[in-house]
């Protein structure tokens, strides 16, 4: 084994990709550059909560009931859970075209429009597909270069082109669309139970104290000044929450999103019907909610390959990265070849082929897993490949 | 398990050679990109991954019709089977419902499990059918589910048959 070995940190995708967005825990983690909403949405639900874990719930589990707390310890998880889920995951963002397919897209565009002339502006970009028996206008993205898919739109906020986009939401600092839409409303309906639980059982408590002292007319000063913040916090948040909840069910059954309902795409006597929806409530419930999780299509874990030009330099790399070939003398050409990604089989990583595979295509929202620090990768991998 | 490499680039550095793999090495070798080729989507029946099975004229001289539609009809029914909404996908995402989606750190999930047998079909494809022909189709879900990219080879040298022949016996192993 040679002595020369570059131990370098290799590029990954996520770092590279254009749009506004922020990255952590080394591209596991995808959210809006604006997080400030979010850390005070994650404020008021872990700070009301923990009002009521430490002032309200010893008094009720010991006079009512020890289900009490641990219902709402539940219910508190699950709602941390689909937050993070909503917050961290990959929207459905769809990459920018490369080069080649733009040029292709502008070919086309150029071919359809025929000769426009001089000073005239050139027709818009639209295509006209027939979805269902209707015709759905596909829209050219100037950012992204790409004709927009049906039901895609494109977040000014995150400047991206987001499959099945429904909004942005600051409260989770992050666009909502086809990927995290089920969470997203599993995190709204999961809260506004959690409000709910919680206001009743602060009127329980409130009510307890007064039965048992029997003054009837000293409540403020036997209340804890916690229990009116919390019944506050709860009241205006059932208000938003619930409504929002309501909103949600309702696109849900009739297969909409936000975005379509407040640009009317579908509402008005001289516009087409919804073409997606199956015209069936559990029909379009099930659909958005119980259809498989789609797969993150960005490839953010990926490792960038530094050396992609010439495909005779690629070759001959590719040519010497066997087994019984020394890899060491590749690293002082270009680390590219290899430094291990999700595409390279198991056998030629052993280390690292259990941490870098699962994180790749669907990200773990709620709790990232302690990553290995990509320093310790490539040089273990460089170490280990002859084998 | 490990997981099939994605693009086509990636699978000319598999560690195991054969055969049919030397062609498509050689494509590498002895050919050069002239263009590529990108089959759009079909939005027919809606939002569903599904690619038009129209033939593109840049592809009339390199492969036969039917060849290429079979391609796109098998794919278009992996797409499918993946986005199914049935008895599995329900019982998968109340399963994952239930445990905070925390299950989906020890198992994949039906789409990947699909996607995976797509990357094998595309990789078997390429080695039979069309790296003897001069092209090499990439995974649409390198290019976001988009497209379908064909690259389009030419040959360098004389044939293309020929120059690789020729060159299997210096590089083989």
């Amino acid at each position: 084994m040679s002595a020369v070995m570059i131990i370098r940190k290799p590029t990954r995708k996520w770092e590279k990709l254009p749009g506004k967005n922020t990255f952590c825990c080394d591209g596991r983690v995808m959210m809006a550059r604006q997080k400030g909403v979010f850390y005070l949405t994650l404020f008021l639900i872990v700070g009301t909560c923990s009002l009521f874990f430490a002032f309200e719930c010893p008094y009720l589990a010991v006079h009512l009931s020890p289900a009490i707390p641990v219902f709402a310890v539940l219910l508190f998880i699950f709602v941390m859970a689909m937050l993070l889920r909503t917050s961290f995951s990959d929207p459905g963002v769809l990459p920018r075209a490369l080069p080649e397919e733009a040029n292709f897209i502008e070919m086309e565009i150029e071919a359809a429009n025929g000769n426009v002339l001089a000073g005239q502006r050139p027709p818009p970009r639209i295509k006209n597909v027939q979805i269902n028996n209707q015709i759905v206008k596909l829209k050219y993205c100037y950012t992204c270069k790409i004709f927009r898919p049906p039901r895609a739109s494109h977040c000014s906020i995150c400047d991206n082109c987001v499959d099945r986009f429904d909004h942005h939401c600051p409260w989770v600092g992050n666009c909502v669309g086809k990927r995290n839409y089920r969470y997203f409303y599993l995190f709204t309906l999961s809260l506004s139970l959690l409000t709910i639980y919680i206001f009743a059982f602060n009127i329980v408590h409130v009510v307890l104290r007064e039965y048992r002292s029997k003054k009837m007319f000293h409540v403020v000063s036997l209340t804890p000044h916690c229990t009116v913040l919390e019944v506050l916090v709860c009241f205006f948040t059932i208000w938003s929450v619930v409504g929002l909840t309501g909103f949600h069910t309702y696109l849900i059954s009739l297969n909409q999103t936000t975005n379509e309902d407040i640009k009317g795409s579908w509402s008005g006597k001289n516009r087409v019907q919804n073409p997606y929806s199956h015209k069936n409530i559990i029909k379009n419930c099930c659909e958005v909610l119980c259809s498989p999780t789609f797969p993150s299509v960005l490839d953010r874990r990926g490792v960038m390959l530094e050396d992609s030009s010439s495909p005779t330099h690629s070759d001959a790399s590719a040519a010497s990265t066997h087994k019984s070939s020394n890899p060491v003398s590749q690293t002082t050409k270009s680390s590219a070849p290899l430094i291990p990604n999700e595409h390279t089989p198991d056998e030629a990583k052993p280390g690292i082929g259990a941490g870098t595979q699962k994180s790749t295509s669907s990200p773990k929202g709620e709790k990232p897993p302690s990553p290995t620090s990509p320093n310790a990768v490539a040089p273990a991998v460089i170490k280990e490949s002859t084998h | 398990m490990s997981s099939a490499p994605r693009t086509a680039t990636e699978r000319t550095k598999l560690p195991y050679c054969h055969e049919s793999f030397h062609n498509l090495q050689e494509l590498r070798h002895s050919a050069s990109l002239a263009n590529k080729v990108f089959i759009q989507r079909d939005y027919t029946d809606g939002t569903v991954c599904k690619f038009q099975t129209k033939f593109p004229s840049e592809l009339d001289s390199r492969i036969e019709r039917t060849l290429f539609e079979d391609t796109v009809k098998t794919l278009n029914n992996y797409y499918a089977e993946a986005e199914k909404i049935g008895g599995q996908s329900y019982l998968e995402g109340c399963l994952a419902c239930l445990t905070v989606y925390l299950i989906f750190l020890c198992i994949e999930t039906r789409y990947e499990k699909v996607l995976k047998k797509i990357s094998r079909y595309i990789q078997e494809q390429n080695e039979k059918v069309y790296a003897p022909r001069g092209l090499l189709i990439t995974d649409p879900i390198e290019r976001g589910m988009r497209v379908i990219e064909i690259s389009v080879y030419e040959d360098r040298g004389s044939s293309g048959s020929s120059s690789g022949s020729s060159t299997t016996s210096s590089s083989g192993r």
